[in-house]
């Protein structure tokens, strides 16, 4: 990992803002579509998604290369699980709420 | 692991859109916790992790404390995601914070990640702080009025600007290490004094903001780590909240400064000792009287309802009405609530299917043509002020116009202004009747008149 570190600066970079410009297009695009009915899933949702930083987090606390960086990692892993967990289990419970109406009352 | 990681980012896409219609909503969860899976799955098969143990620790904490986050009462999820957001945005702040000692470490600083990482920690920890503070005001540990002082906008901005100014430095001279603790530091008490200062009512585009900042630091992480997963999935995120934010600033005819630097509520205190105009009151029997001779009555639900919990009440005197044939639609209006469809998610949870809940713009033409607006614990957006008083504050926002309907019933605990602090004159309307008292009470009392005179009729 660390031959090409030194050298990362360039070519990556483009290709990185290439992939944020079109993921931000594409969410802009997605989330416009999304009804006013489910802004609140909506946000409980994106925020499970983007609990992603779980990926850097282990990689960090994994490595184990100084105490300092273990701690912070662990820390940082801790906090994404609880948001993936927790915002994975209420979206789907507010889902569960939004019925139809009913064949009969 | 790049073959997991597309396969992730792919599936997060679909997961938002499935997430559109109620219909395929679900579906859109499990794509996402698919998605999630996957990427973890092919983390972990990474060579350079060498140990699991803290790995596992941190899981099981997290998940211990993320399902408790999960069960709470639907009137407390706007904390439960700010408190998301303070979670995003101190893994982010953290994951910069290690990487940077890291490469201060192994000589791996360049300019760029330097420059990426001060992005994020920036972004990470000012969200932290900021969504802590948040969260606080929306459980009212904190105090929800705005809290002001002087020079307040010229402070902040002096404290960013010196934080940004020390990333510059601290990218010129990557190993300038001081700098990077004052960045952090900085940061931290920028996300307090950013929040502060914002009242209750402006909560709904806080929260959207801090949704993009907790985003787009992932976004910068991903830039950190060279993770184009972490960058497509941050972004989608990102732009979430973005467009939510724009949809709350829109739906109160306000900017981003104006939020962030407004702080609304402390303007119109004298406007409110004009004349005192003549209200007109009635009892839960009245307003059931009335309710059950329309044939079209539209709710207004606010925060109100929320606080004093009566979205089951509510339901009550729907199905009561509903029985009769009579049409009944809520108006939803775009902050009601503390955040982006606070109200919706709450009288779902009451069984209120879905097609009953009709946004402002679509519910805004069908009122003229209504014979009962029932308002509940709603109160500046019906303000006809917004329309027509150049003075208020809330002028140009837009309202849903509830007076506009043959006749109005409010319920309220007593005259005193709202939040706000803004007199409503909808109250003392010609066609409008006060019903004074705790909104879930007086519900109860009005679907119990109705479901008394329901019985008398069947008989």
């Amino acid at each position: 990992m660390t031959g090409s570190t030194t050298e990362m600066g360039g070519l990556d970079l483009w290709s990185m803002l290439f992939v944020f410009m079109l993921a931000t297009f594409v969410g802009f695009q997605v989330i416009q579509n999304v009804s006013r009915l489910l802004h609140t899933p909506l946000m409980s949702l994106t925020n499970a998604i983007s609990a992603i930083a779980v990926v850097g987090s282990i990689l960090i606390a994994g490595e184990q290369k100084t105490t300092l960086s273990t701690v912070l990692g662990t820390i940082a892993v801790a906090a994404s699980v609880t948001n993936i967990v927790s915002g994975f289990l209420i979206t789907d419970r507010m889902l569960k709420m939004f019925k139809e109406r009913g064949p009969s009352r | 692991m790049q073959v997991s990681y597309l396969l992730a980012a792919g599936l997060f896409v679909f997961s938002l859109r499935w997430l559109s219609q109620p219909k395929t909503a679900r579906r859109g969860v499990a794509a996402g916790v698919a998605g999630m899976g996957a990427a973890i799955f092919g983390t972990l098969l990474h060579p350079e992790i060498v140990g699991f143990g803290w790995i596992a620790v941190a899981v099981a904490v997290g998940t211990l404390a993320g399902i408790p986050l999960s069960r709470v009462p639907l009137t407390a999820v706007p904390q439960r995601t700010a408190l998301s957001h303070a979670f995003g945005g101190l893994a982010a702040g953290l994951v910069g914070t290690a990487k940077y000692t890291l490469w201060l470490g192994d000589g791996g600083l360049t300019p760029f990640r330097t420059g990426a990482i001060g992005v994020e920690v920036l972004l990470g920890f000012l969200t932290f702080t900021g969504s802590l503070m948040a969260a606080g005001k929306l459980q009212e540990v904190i105090p929800t009025r705005p809290i002001t002082y002087p020079r307040q906008n010229f402070i902040n901005l002096t404290l960013l600007a010196i934080a940004i100014a020390a990333g510059a430095w601290l990218v010129l001279d990557p190993t300038r290490w001081p700098l990077f603790p004052l960045i952090v530091g900085l940061s931290l008490l920028f996300g307090v004094l950013l929040i502060i200062p914002i009242g209750g009512a402006d909560m709904p585009t806080v929260i959207s903001l801090l949704n993009s900042y907790a985003g787009l630091s992932a976004v910068a992480m991903g830039f950190v780590l060279d993770n184009k997963l972490l960058i497509t999935a941050g972004a989608l995120d990102g732009s979430s909240g973005f467009i939510l934010s724009v949809i709350m600033c829109r739906a109160m005819n306000r900017s981003f400064s104006n939020v962030l630097f407004g702080a609304f509520g402390q303007v119109q205190v004298a406007a409110a000792a004009g004349e005192a105009r003549p209200v007109k009151s009635a009892t839960a029997q009245d307003a059931a009287d009335y309710l059950e001779h329309a044939t079209r009555v539209v709710v207004v639900p606010g925060y109100g309802l929320a606080v004093a919990q009566a979205q089951h009440r509510v339901r009550e005197v729907y199905d009561q009405l509903t029985k009769r044939g009579i049409d009944v639609k809520f108006a939803i209006h775009p902050v009601a609530g503390r955040m982006p469809g606070h109200m919706n998610v709450l009288l779902a949870e009451a069984d209120i299917p879905y097609e009953s809940l009709v946004e402002m713009d679509d519910i805004n033409r069908d009122l003229p043509q209504t014979d009962v607006v029932l308002v509940v614990g709603a109160n500046d957006v019906v303000n006809p002020a917004a329309r027509h008083d150049k003075s208020s504050p809330i002028y140009g926002m837009p309202i849903i116009d509830a007076d506009k309907a043959k006749m109005c019933l409010a319920i309220k605990r007593s005259m005193n202004p709202g939040f706000a602090g803004i007199d409503n004159e909808l109250y003392t309307a010609e066609n409008t009747l006060m019903l004074f008292g705790d909104a879930k009470a007086m519900l109860g009392e009005i679907a119990k008149a109705l479901t008394g005179e329901g019985g008398g009729l069947g008989h």
